[in-house]
């Protein structure tokens, strides 16, 4: 099992390397250093000079990915590219462009971030779970055929409607909470009902109608027959065995986004002014501050490779036929 | 069937918490339950401040902050206009001595180039302390406790409630020496060196100095993290303290705009102490650095800087304290400005500032409250304002019964359409281009675009000196007289039939080329990008649709536009000016030809270049106020308005908007410090916060009913089919 | 007139001509014939197919694209283009694009949404709205006249729409008669009574339906803003209009780039395995693991720098904006390729284990050979249903990123651009609702639309094929 993990973490750096490339090389086609340079000094009466040593004292000053004028090694040590990425692998994400400690900032932003996705994750499995076994305890009747007509409805509203018309209800004509922002310690809740509502609602419709798929696939099963035929009540039956055996889809299948929760949303985080990682990622481009933009990819890669993993050890863990090799 | 009532179980989960979050306040207050009494000022800030070191900060949004913060030796009357400069930690404002080139005191009135020095000689008030900070804690035997950090005593400490002691110490004249100073610190990149080494004595060469003495630094440690530059062992001839209280300033020739900028950060004081503690290693890795926490003498502290959420400004214990001001304009006192004259300020405890990105939120927030005024260009004001007979704009009915007041005035700004002069079509001296660019002048309908973009946020431009700056003139005098015509006793935009036979003239008949019958096709630059883009671009078509003109809009990102400019590629762009300081020369050197864009990277985007007006310019722009600057002024508007390398665009207006219960509001465009002159009616806010914020409960309840009442069929197809289970077994 | 071929129009009418020789193809391929003839008998399937091929009609006539030559002014010389790319449907709606107000109006209103200087009668000024130039123009007083008037004019549609239907249904019945070998009555019949193996009476609802808006949406529109005006006074219904092609070009150009890829790769991948299949996986994972949005963003901003630099290659701003979109669908589209890519890979190792493929590799059948005839095959139900259900995803996608700043061209018409947009005008007051609520109701048609669809094909072509989530 450790050897098996530790070969996943290996794999996992090519994987790493080729993230970086490729967004430096994104990045860097599109901003030049004397452009992130004016970015930061601001507009008005920037002298070249100004540049020159702004770009100095970032390290922008050396060429981008290859050094002719250094032999050797150092050609392509002596680089852009190597010097900002290296320290990634440490997680030493340095400081941002404009001279922020980007590790202490991921560190406290990622809390807010995790605030709102935890809850909606949770709660929405809940109401999602309820909802489609609902669907499937019911199936073929009037009600699965109008609750999969409604997941086809609510599937296809814009998730811009959704919070746009959930802002504009329940924060401004009925008063019931902050429209946005953030606070501190127990403060934060009250901001978080509202993006955790949206969330949760906005994506009842393509979860709920998964998720019925997975009880009606577990319906069709033997065991189900075998058990109903042995004269298992229905309840019992939806709740003791189908419920219990589509767990392992569910599970291994939330397992994977888990630690992208730390993430964060884009969208929902700069409408309601939470100040989590999605919002930071956002800012970033429009501030197009290298060093924050490329921190956030890798840590998402990272992140992303981790929920693989996971993903992986959970098989094992609720199915022990499978066997990791 | 369970599902149902473990939803209902979660809603009323969620009411509960609602009530338990919010305690007797209103459900969506952002605010602690605890602070509904309070004393405090909310406000808000779109994006987070660049800069918060005085020497590098050059813009609006940050200098809300340091404006309450530092205090330079001068600022703006918080009433009066014109605006007037008064002592702020000066005793007076300093009147310049003109030295000849030995040094010898001239008359005031001295010719211009006879003068080759001014001295500013500036003595402040003894006894001001600067707010608590540990860079001045000492211990017992008289040594600064924070001065001499490692690595591990940093450990842990991430913002300045870290360090457990502090301490304060007066303001001396070398505080101001210092800072002048740091403008020419290599470390720092100060934005206004180039500007200042043009005027201040030695400062060029001094940069120079720096640098040198920076790099060997560098060399020495390896290494640019912790290393101290002491600025107080290099002399800089231009800055100089005289004595304790007492320092001054040298300038090349005459320069009296510098009195303003002794009005800005700019020359606000800063310790040797506080640079030499954010000096120290690790000191920049852990977020601790004097453009993060400033350290001022001022009425306020940034007590909380967390830009992801919010920055707050708390009394200073140790201000200086001042008084409001007993004189203002007339009808200053029947406004109530006066209420206060005499009273000690600051009146409010707390200022905090919300990082507020989206508009429709901010502006959510402020009609229910819990921003105390609105800030000074949101698109919406669309809701607020409804424009009156004649133009004049007034709040709608709904902002006055909540008791809203508006104030407005024009800023002293610029917003132009300019063409690039190096051009080959629209660009040049010759009359043809002067023609094309008269005509398209009186196409573009400014007019409808205040009207319809700005909801009559902003004036048609005359020229290039908004009103309220000298040189400025109203009325028929005024007027632009190749695009307007004065019509009963108002400036009103030439036909467009005229335009069209400018056009014509100018060899595009029907805006075809009157040899080769190729359309005119004129390119656009802009940036774009925002949701209100299209429209505007679209209406800019349209303008030039009027005159059969093809516009090609070429939309980029700020970067590449920034490089047009540069590079003087651009063929017509929009562009826009915020005055540092009164003065028309603010403005004028916008069409110099030595600040060209494209030759010397300076601020002349249009790339104008007039011999004569350039040499009116060089005249006008150090003389002081009054008719003959005005004659000379008048001079170079007839030739600016003649060649036409502007639209010349609108000056915006900025709107305020106040809850009653905000007072001593008066909106100073140039003042920055204000915050020390507002007050709050706490009680008042409380009680109206509440009446508007009543939380409207019934469609909660509506919702639980809806899903208990889908519980009923659910629970009867449940019955159903057990039965039939039943009876199938 | 100069026809003008934009990059996605070319690649649009290529995706038709690719749509119907895969037609033909499945005509001839039992096992795909099978499952659309199932398609076909369904009520909802057929009815949401009549839908959304209404949306392509208009999607396509707006694809064809021209520039009209200008009133010729100098004797005999070459002849000027406007800089002005129209389409064929801007033709057909012609006063549409061209009655243009001044600002914001209502919808149905005779009045502009803002208040101005008006001339009275006797000469005096005050301060009113203005009457709009062509909204409700017609009306003497639109007060007392204006919904007597719509009640007329939608009257009117109502007829219409019987006479054609009842043109239609005949027109029906005797195909049906021919059919069956009925005479017309008993035809007839049996068509409203769905007797068919077309579901007939849901299709002829449906159409009725749709003509009926069609005709109500002729007689109104030229007379009022049915859905209002925006900010500078252009026709709110004929942007949602206009934005159909956007919307239907990101849904399907998307899927048509990123095919080839995700069907070469992952069946080499399945295939070949070995070193084949690990590059192949590292491309995807890599790929995968890149924040989609930042990759996206970035990819749009390197195309707006390339555009940047070489403004001769683009005559007209259309041009311009057209390669953006172009740009988006082909970023989106490598953003979107993995998954479907994986379930090949998957597939492919399946069916490389059996039993007639390894004869086929036995017998030296060359790879391409046994990929091109026995494995593409029996994976085109999986790319099929991934096509479809890509479909609408995309389409909402879109409005996301136009929020995001990273969409399409900002001066295109897009219902992501709409909504952003509307996000401002929502904070005015009184409120301009009715651009975020035309947005809304054709994009929430063309998606429910889709989805319905795409789930009957994903039900006839694989009862069991789990949804993918996301």
């Amino acid at each position: 099992m450790l050897a098996y993990i530790l070969r996943r973490v290996l794999y996992a750096l090519p994987i790493l390397i080729g993230v970086n490339l490729i967004t430096f090389a994104l990045f860097f086609v599109v901003n030049t250093p004397d452009d992130m340079a004016r970015m930061h000094l601001g507009m008005k009466r920037v002298t070249p000079e100004a540049i020159e040593r702004w770009k100095d004292e970032h390290g922008y000053n050396m060429p981008l990915l290859y050094n002719a004028e250094s032999g050797g090694l150092d050609s392509l040590t002596e680089t852009i590219f190597f010097e900002k990425s290296v320290k990634l692998f440490a997680f030493q994400f340095g400081q941002s462009d404009s001279g922020r400690d980007i590790g202490h900032d991921i560190r406290q932003r990622m809390w807010p971030s995790l605030l709102i996705a935890l809850p909606t994750l949770l709660l929405g499995l809940v109401v999602y779970l309820s909802f489609a076994l609902l669907l499937a305890f019911f199936r073929g009747s009037y009600i699965d055929i109008g609750g999969v007509v409604l997941c086809i409805i609510l599937m296809s509203i814009s998730a811009l409607f959704y919070i746009i018309g959930g802002q504009y209800l329940v924060g401004k004509m009925l008063h019931l909470v902050p429209i946005s922002g953030f606070d501190t310690g127990w403060q934060a809740l009250k901001f978080t009902i509202l993006p955790v509502l949206i969330g949760v609602v906005a994506a009842i419709g393509s979860n709920g109608r998964f998720y019925r798929a997975i009880f009606l696939e577990e319906l069709g099963r033997d065991y189900v027959r075998t058990a109903r035929a042995k004269g298992t009540s229905e309840p019992r039956l939806m709740f003791r065995h189908v419920l219990k055996n589509a767990m392992i889809p569910v599970l291994t299948n939330i397992v994977v986004i888990l630690p992208l929760l730390f993430m964060g949303s884009l969208i929902m985080e700069s409408f309601f002014g939470i100040p989590g990682l999605g919002s930071y990622t956002i800012d970033a481009i429009q501030n197009q501050d290298f060093a924050i933009v490329r921190s956030m990819v890798f840590l998402g890669s990272v992140l992303y490779i981790l929920g693989l993993l996971l993903t992986d050890i959970s098989y094992t863990l609720v199915d022990p036929r499978i066997r990791l090799s | 069937m369970t599902i149902p009532t473990k939803q209902l179980g979660g809603l009323l989960g969620l009411c509960w918490l609602l009530l338990a979050g919010c305690g007797d306040q209103p459900w969506n207050s952002p605010y602690p339950a605890s602070d509904q009494d309070a004393n405090i000022h909310y406000s808000s800030f779109e994006e987070r401040p660049k800069h918060l070191d005085p020497a590098r900060s050059y813009s609006s949004n940050e200098v809300v902050f340091l404006g309450q913060i530092y205090e330079p030796p001068l600022q703006y009357h918080y009433l009066k206009r014109p605006y007037e400069l008064i002592p702020r930690s000066a005793e007076a404002v300093p009147e310049p001595v003109y030295l000849d080139a030995e040094g010898k005191a001239l008359p005031a009135d001295a010719p211009a180039d006879a003068v080759a020095y001014s001295e500013y000689r500036i003595r402040i008030k003894p006894g001001i302390r600067y707010e608590p900070h540990p860079a001045f804690a000492r211990d017992a035997a008289g040594d600064h406790v924070y001065h001499d950090l490692d690595a591990r005593a940093l450990e842990g400490r991430h913002s300045l409630q870290d360090f457990s002691r502090t301490g304060t110490r007066e303001l001396v004249a070398a505080d101001f020496v210092y800072q002048i100073k740091r403008l020419a610190h290599p470390g720092l990149h100060s934005p206004i060196l180039g500007l200042m080494s043009e005027y201040i004595v030695g400062l060029a060469d001094y940069a120079a100095t720096l640098g040198r003495a920076w790099n060997e630094l560098k060399q020495e440690a390896g290494d640019s993290d912790g290393l101290y530059l002491d600025l107080r062992d290099h002399p800089l001839a231009g800055a100089e303290v005289i004595d304790r209280y007492t320092y001054r300033i040298r300038i090349q020739g005459r320069y009296p705009q510098l009195v303003y900028w002794l009005a800005m950060p700019f020359f606000a004081p800063v310790p040797w102490e506080v640079d030499y503690f954010f000096s120290q290693p690790g000191m920049k890795a852990r977020n601790l650095t004097l453009d993060w926490y400033p350290v001022g003498t001022g009425p306020y502290r940034l007590t909380v800087n967390n830009p992801n959420l919010e920055m707050v400004l708390e009394r200073n214990p140790h201000f200086r304290g001042e008084t409001y001001p007993t004189e203002g304009e007339p009808g200053d006192r029947e406004a109530g400005l006066l209420d206060d004259a005499g009273r000690s300020i600051p009146f409010i405890n707390k200022a905090v500032f919300k990082l507020e990105k989206e508009q429709i939120p901010y502006w959510n927030k402020f009609l229910q409250g819990y921003y105390d005024s609105s800030g000074i260009s949101s698109d919406s004001y669309d809701q607020a304002i409804k424009v009156g007979e004649g133009g004049e704009v007034g709040l709608t009915e709904q902002m006055r019964d909540k008791g809203i007041s508006l104030q407005t005035a024009v800023a002293t700004s610029i917003f132009y359409m300019g063409f690039n002069m190096l051009d080959p079509v629209v660009g040049g001296d010759s009359e043809s281009a002067r023609k094309l660019r008269r005509a398209i002048a009186i196409a573009m309908d400014y007019e409808e675009f205040v009207a319809i973009f700005l909801n009559g946020r902003g004036v048609p431009a005359q020229g290039p000196i908004p009103p309220g700056i000298f040189g400025h003139r109203d009325g028929e005098a005024g007027i632009n007289p190749h695009v307007y015509d004065w019509v009963d006793g108002r400036p009103q935009r030439k036909s467009i039939e005229e335009a069209r036979r400018l056009l014509a003239e100018a060899g595009y008949p029907g805006g075809r080329d009157a040899e080769t019958g190729s359309p005119l096709v004129l390119n656009f630059d802009t940036t774009g990008g925002g949701p209100d883009d299209k429209a505007r671009m679209d209406w800019l078509r349209k303008q030039f649709d009027k005159l059969d003109i093809q516009l090609v809009i070429r939309a980029t990102d700020y970067n590449r536009f920034q490089d047009k400019m540069r590079n003087g590629t651009a063929q017509i762009f929009q562009w826009g000016w915020n005055a540092d300081y009164p003065d028309p020369e603010n403005f004028l050197f916008l069409l110099y030809g030595e600040n060209s864009k494209a030759e010397k990277n300076g601020e002349n985007a249009a790339n104008y270049r007039s011999a004569e007006f350039d040499r009116l310019f060089e005249r006008m722009k150090n003389m002081d106020n009054g008719p003959r600057r005005q004659a000379i002024i008048d001079e170079m508007l007839a030739i600016a308005r003649r060649d036409g390398p502007w639209l010349w665009g609108f000056y915006p207006k900025s709107f305020g908007l106040h809850h009653a219960w905000l007072k001593n509001n008066k909106p100073n465009l140039m003042a920055r410090n204000t915050l020390k002159y507002k007050r709050i009616d706490t009680d008042l806010r409380k009680r109206l916060r509440r009446e508007w914020n009543a939380p409207v409960v019934w469609p909660l309840a509506l919702v639980a009913g809806v899903l208990v009442v889908a519980v009923v069929p659910a629970w009867i197809g449940y019955r159903r089919r057990m039965h039939m289970r039943g009876r199938r077994d | 007139m100069m026809p003008v071929i934009l990059w996605t129009d070319a690649l649009v009418w290529l995706l038709v001509a690719v749509i119907v020789l895969s037609g033909f193809y499945m005509r001839s391929k039992p096992h795909l014939r099978e499952p659309w003839q199932r398609v076909i008998r369904s009520r909802t399937g057929m009815s949401a197919l009549v839908v959304l091929l209404a949306f392509v009609l208009i999607g396509l006539l707006d694809s064809l694209h021209f520039r009209e030559a200008l009133p010729d002014q100098t004797q005999g010389g070459e002849v000027h283009y406007s800089g002005e790319v129209m389409s064929v449907f801007d033709k057909l709606v012609g006063p549409l694009r061209t009655r243009v107000e001044k600002t914001y109006s209502a919808p149905f209103s005779a009045w502009l949404y803002m208040k101005e200087m008006v001339e009275r009668p006797d000469g005096s000024q005050v301060l009113d709205y203005p009457r709009l130039e062509h909204g409700a123009a017609h009306l003497a007083d639109p007060v007392t006249e204006r919904d007597a008037d719509i009640a007329r004019r939608l009257g009117l549609a109502t007829l219409q729409t019987l006479l054609c239907m009842a043109l239609l249904g005949l027109a029906t019945a005797a195909l049906v008669a021919r059919r069956y070998r009925l005479d017309l009555r008993a035809a007839l019949g049996l068509s409203l009574r769905g007797g068919t193996a077309l579901p007939l009476p849901a299709l002829l609802l449906t159409l009725t339906v749709l003509i009926w808006l069609l005709f109500a949406a002729v007689n109104l529109a030229g007379a009022y803003h049915v859905f209002g005006t925006d900010k500078v006074g252009q026709d709110v219904f004929y942007q949602a209009l206009k934005s159909i092609r956007t919307g239907l070009i990101i849904g399907t150009l998307t899927t048509l780039i990123m095919l080839p890829f995700a069907v070469l790769l992952g069946i080499m991948a399945g295939y070949f395995r070995g070193w084949v299949d690990d590059v192949i996986q590292y491309l995807y994972t890599t790929l995968n693991s890149i924040p989609g949005v930042l990759l996206i963003a970035a990819a749009v901003l390197m195309m707006q720098v390339y555009v940047d630099t070489h403004p001769e290659l683009f005559e007209t701003m259309a041009e311009r904006a057209d390669l953006r979109l172009l740009f988006l669908c082909i970023i989106l589209g490598v953003t979107s390729w993995t998954g479907l890519c994986r379930m090949l890979r998957g597939e492919t190792l399946k069916l490389r284990e059996m039993d007639y493929i390894q004869a086929a590799t036995a017998f030296g059948v060359p790879n391409f050979v046994v990929i091109l005839r026995h494995i593409l095959p029996n994976v085109m139900h999986i790319v099929l249903i991934a096509v479809v259900l890509d479909f609408s995803g995309l389409v909402l996608a879109e409005a996301v990123l136009s929020y995001v700043g990273v969409g399409v061209d900002p001066t295109m018409n897009s219902w992501g651009n709409m909504i952003n947009r509307a996000r401002l005008e929502m904070a005015r007051e009184p409120m301009v609702w009715w651009s975020l609520l035309a947005a809304f109701i054709f994009m929430f048609t063309l998606v429910l639309a889709a989805n319905l669809f795409s789930d009957v094909v994903r039900d006839a072509f694989d009862p069991r094929l789990r949804e993918q989530r996301g």
